[in-house]
C-alpha cells in the first residue's frame, strides 16, 4: 500500500491509500489559488525538467499537464513520440533512456499500452513517472480529479473547504459509474479513488462492457439503471471508445444510448442534487444527451479546469516531495 | 570413442530402480551390474545420490533456426538441451519460413545431426502454417517426421483440421494441436480473469484451449488418426482428455514446466517474461496440473522452450512475442513437482512418455536417432542422464547456454540438476566433454 506519493512515482491508483490521495487533493486546494491569479506561476519547481510523452495522441490531458508543469515554473520537453523515433522501430527501453539521457527530473507519459508507464519506472528508477494514461489500466490523475472536483463542489454546498472536509464528504457518497467501464482506464482509477477514499460504487454497463471478471472489485453491479440513477449522488459517464472497438461489444450506438446513455427523460430520474461528471471527450448523443451536458447538474468543465491544480500538486508532490536534504547528493 | 563407467546411482529402468553401475563402451550400454570391473582407460564418472535413467526427451523445442538465429540456433538449442539433460529433442516447425516441406526438414536435420544430441524435427500441418492447404506431409514423414503441427496458433478451421487428421492417419503420424480458438484468444495477452481485469489487459480465456481441444477430440472419435496435445493448461482441458483416453480415444498430452509452476498473478507487473501462449493460468489450474503430472495422467512433459531476443522482451507486455525459455531447468521443476521420492513418475513424463509421443525409435537411417527409446537397455546406443535430485542452484540468465536470456526463473533457488548428460555415448558435465 503507497501511503505517499511524496518522491515517488504515481503510476497507478490501486494500492494507494486514503491518506496519499488525500494528500494529493489537499496540496491541489492550495494551486488553485494560483491559477486565479494574474501570473499564474509559482516558482515551486523552477530548475526541474519534466519530459511529456505521449505514445498516444492526447490534446486534453497533454495540455493539462504541460500547464500543470510551467506553471510550477519546470521546463518542459515535449515529445510527440508518436510520430518520430517509434516509427522508425526504437523500443520503450530505447526512448526512454533517449529522453534521460538530456536530464530530466519527470516524465509524463501516455500510452497504448496497459503497464508502459510501471516498464519505463523500472528502466529509469531515478526518474519520476506519472501515468497520463496507458491502455486500459489506469490514468491515475484523472481518478484524482474526478474525486478532488466532488469534493470540492459537496464542500462549496456546505459552505465550507474542500481542505477542511479531509475525506468527511466521501463517506456513504452514493457513485454510480456507467458505461464502458471494460475498456476504460478512468473508470479503474475513478472506482479505486472513490472506493478509497469511503464511497459506495456501483456500476452500470451493457454485459459486454463489463470487466472479465469482477472479483476483487470494491463495486456491485446494478440490475436496474434507472433505479440506480435515482439512487446516485454522483454519475460518472464514461466515454463510449469507439476506437477501441468497442462497436462489436454493442450492436448499436442507437442501442446503447436506449439503454445506458444519460437521456434528458433519464436526467429526471436523478435527484436535484445529483452531479453529473464526464471525462472528456463526450460523445455528445450517445452516452450524454447534448442539454444534458450543458445543464447545470453537470461539472464536467470543473473537472477540466481542476485537471491543472491536481496535476500541480502530483508533479509538485513525486518531484519536490523528498528533495529537502537531497539536493547536494 | 572414450569408455564410461557410471558408478553406483540409482539407475532406473522399466523394470524398476536398483543402486549400480552402468559400463559404456564404444558409446552403447554394455553392462549394468550392482559392481562392475572396468577395463582399463575407462572414464569414471561418479554417480553417487544420483540418479541414471534414460536421458530426457523434450517434444516441444522452438529452436529458431532458419529465420531467428539471434534468439537461438540449432547448435545452441541442442548445447542447452544438452545441459538441461536431454539427449533428443524434436524441433517445432514454427520458423521462418516455416518447416513445411522436404528441404527445409533435411536442413534442420542436417545441422541437427552434428549436435551432441538427437534432433527430430515436427513437420507444419499447413503450408507456411497459414491453416490454409495441407503441407506435404507424406513427403515429410518419408524423412522421419513423427509429428506434425502448426504450433504458435492452432489449425483453427475445423474442416481443414479434419482432412488433416483423415491424411495423417495411413501415414502412421501424430499430429499435434496447439489448442487456442483464436477468435476468442484473439488480441490477448495473459490469461483472462481476475488479473486481466484489473491490469487492463485483454484476456485469453481458458475457454480458447477447451473449446478447440472439444472439437478436435470429436475429430479424433470421427476420423480414428491419433492427436498430442501441446501444453495443456487448464484443470478443464486434464480433465476432458482424460476422460478422452479412458474412453479409449488415442490421444496423448503434454504440460509445460511454466504452467503448473507459475500462475496468472506473476503478470501483475507487466513483465513480458511472463507471457506465454496459451497463458499462465489461475492457482487452481497450476494445482490441477500438479496433480496430474503426480497421478499419471500426465503423458509428457515438454518445455515449449521459446527464446526471444531481449529487445523483443522489453517492448510493452500487449506487444512483446509470447514463449519463454525451458529446457535448462525443466527437470528441476519437474522433480519438484513429482516429488523427489519419485524417480519412476519422474523418468516417465521426461523420458518414456515424450519417446513414445516422438516416435523416436525407427529404423529411418536419415533421421539418425541412436536407439531413443526413452529406455535404459543394455546393447543400445547410450543416451542417459546423471540427475542429482537434491543439487540446489540458482538460476542466472546471464549463464544459461542458450543464446537468450528469457527464463521466468532468473535469481530463484532450484533444486535437482542434470550433473552428466551422456548423448550418443558421449558425456558432457557443465565443462565440456568429459574425455
Amino acid at each position: 500500500m503507497i501511503t505517499s506519493i511524496r518522491g515517488g512515482n504515481l503510476l497507478s491508483l490501486n494500492n494507494v491509500s486514503k491518506e496519499a490521495i488525500l494528500e494529493v487533493l489537499d496540496t491541489a486546494e492550495s494551486f488553485v489559488e494560483v491559477n486565479k491569479r494574474t501570473i499564474k506561476k509559482v516558482p515551486a519547481l523552477k530548475g526541474r525538467v519534466v519530459a511529456s510523452l505521449f505514445f498516444e495522441e492526447s490534446t486534453r490531458t497533454r495540455l493539462s499537464f504541460e500547464t500543470a508543469a510551467k506553471r510550477l515554473s519546470a521546463d518542459v520537453l515535449s515529445l510527440a513520440v508518436a510520430s518520430s523515433s517509434v516509427k522508425k522501430g526504437e523500443s520503450l527501453r530505447d526512448t526512454i533512456a533517449t529522453i534521460d539521457a538530456l536530464g530530466i527530473d519527470a516524465v509524463v507519459m501516455r500510452h497504448q499500452s496497459s503497464g508502459a508507464a510501471l516498464q519505463v519506472s523500472k528502466y529509469v528508477p531515478h526518474v519520476h513517472v506519472l501515468n497520463a494514461g496507458d491502455g486500459q489500466h489506469q490514468h491515475p490523475t484523472q481518478g484524482l480529479l474526478d474525486a478532488f472536483t466532488v469534493r470540492q463542489v459537496l464542500a462549496e454546498r456546505r459552505g465550507t473547504s474542500g481542505l477542511e472536509s479531509g475525506a468527511e464528504l466521501f463517506q456513504g457518497l452514493r457513485v454510480l459509474i456507467v458505461g464502458d467501464i471494460r475498456h476504460s482506464r478512468v473508470a479503474r482509477s475513478d472506482i479505486a479513488a472513490y472506493a478509497a477514499l469511503g464511497a459506495e460504487v456501483r456500476i452500470a454497463a451493457p454485459g459486454t462492457l463489463l470487466p472479465s471478471s469482477l472479483e476483487g472489485w470494491p463495486v456491485t453491479v446494478v440490475d436496474d439503471f434507472d433505479e440506480a440513477l435515482a439512487w446516485a449522488d454522483v454519475v460518472g459517464l464514461l466515454r463510449l471508445q469507439k476506437e477501441r472497438g468497442t462497436g462489436s461489444f454493442v450492436p448499436g450506438l442507437g442501442e446503447f444510448t436506449q439503454s445506458y446513455g444519460l437521456t434528458l427523460s433519464r436526467q429526471k430520474l436523478l435527484k436535484p442534487s445529483a452531479l453529473i461528471m464526464h471525462p472528456g471527450p463526450m460523445n455528445r448523443g450517445v452516452e450524454i444527451d447534448s442539454r444534458v451536458a450543458d445543464s447545470s447538474q453537470a461539472i464536467i468543465e470543473r473537472q477540466v479546469a481542476n485537471g491543472v491544480p491536481v496535476r500541480m500538486a502530483a508533479l509538485y508532490l513525486t518531484i519536490a516531495g523528498s528533495s529537502e536534504g537531497s539536493d547536494n547528493d | 570413442m572414450t569408455n564410461y563407467i557410471l558408478r553406483q546411482g540409482l539407475v532406473h529402468s522399466a523394470s524398476g530402480e536398483e543402486i549400480a553401475d552402468v559400463l559404456i563402451v564404444d558409446g552403447k550400454i554394455a553392462a549394468v551390474a550392482k559392481k562392475i570391473d572396468a577395463p582399463s582407460g575407462t572414464v569414471e564418472i561418479d554417480a553417487k545420490d544420483c540418479w541414471v535413467g534414460p536421458g530426457f526427451v523434450d517434444i516441444h523445442t522452438h529452436l529458431r533456426e532458419p529465420g531467428r538465429e539471434e534468439a537461438e540456433t540449432i547448435e545452441s538449442g541442442a548445447l542447452a538441451a544438452l545441459m538441461g539433460g536431454y539427449t533428443a529433442i524434436v524441433a517445432m516447425p514454427n520458423t521462418e519460413p516455416a518447416l513445411d516441406n522436404v528441404a527445409l526438414v533435411s536442413y534442420v536435420l542436417d545441422k541437427g545431426a552434428r549436435t551432441p544430441i538427437d534432433v527430430a524435427v515436427a513437420g507444419a500441418i499447413t503450408q507456411g502454417r497459414k491453416g490454409e492447404l495441407l503441407a506435404p506431409m507424406a513427403e515429410m514423414a518419408e524423412l522421419g517426421v513423427r509429428l506434425f503441427t502448426d504450433d504458435g496458433t492452432g489449425v483453427q478451421s475445423p474442416s481443414l483440421m479434419r482432412r488433416a487428421l483423415s491424411y495423417a492417419k495411413p501415414l502412421g503420424v501424430t499430429l499435434a494441436q496447439h489448442c487456442e480458438d483464436e477468435d476468442l484468444a484473439g488480441g490477448g495477452s495473459m490469461n483472462e480473469g481476475e488479473y486481466s481485469a484489473k491490469l487492463g489487459l485483454i484476456g485469453r480465456p481458458a475457454l480458447a484451449e477447451e473449446l478447440m481441444l472439444l472439437r478436435d477430440l470429436e475429430l479424433v472419435k470421427l476420423t480414428g488418426a491419433k492427436m498430442h496435445f501441446l501444453h495443456m493448461s487448464t484443470q478443464n482441458s486434464v480433465a476432458l482428455i482424460s476422460a478422452a483416453k479412458k474412453a479409449g480415444l488415442p490421444v496423448t498430452f503434454e504440460i509445460a514446466p511454466h504452467h503448473f509452476t507459475l500462475d496468472e498473478s506473476a503478470c501483475s507487473d507487466f513483465d513480458a517474461l511472463f507471457k506465454v501462449h496459451p497463458p499462465l493460468r489461475t492457482k487452481t489450474d497450476v494445482a490441477a496440473l500438479r496433480d496430474a503430472l503426480r497421478d499419471g495422467s500426465v503423458d509428457a512433459v515438454a518445455t515449449d522452450h521459446a527464446p526471444h531476443a531481449p529487445e523483443l522482451k522489453d517492448l510493452a507486455f500487449d506487444e512483446a512475442p509470447a514463449g519463454m525459455l525451458g529446457l535448462e531447468h525443466a527437470a528441476s521443476l519437474t522433480v519438484d513437482a513429482v516429488g523427489d521420492g519419485n524417480s519412476g513418475r519422474f523418468f516417465e513424463v521426461m523420458s518414456r512418455g515424450p519417446a513414445r509421443i516422438a516416435q523416436l525409435r525407427h529404423s529411418d537411417a536419415r533421421v539418425r536417432h541412436s536407439g531413443q527409446g526413452g529406455d535404459l537397455v543394455v546393447g543400445e546406443d547410450a543416451n542417459l542422464v546423471v540427475f542429482d535430485p537434491s543439487a540446489k542452484y540458482v538460476v542466472d540468465r546471464d549463464k544459461l547456454h542458450s543464446r537468450s536470456t528469457n527464463t521466468p526463473y532468473h535469481g530463484r533457488e532450484l533444486r535437482g540438476k542434470a550433473r552428466v548428460t551422456i548423448a550418443k555415448g558421449r558425456a558432457f558435465n557443465e565443462q565440456g566433454e568429459i574425455a
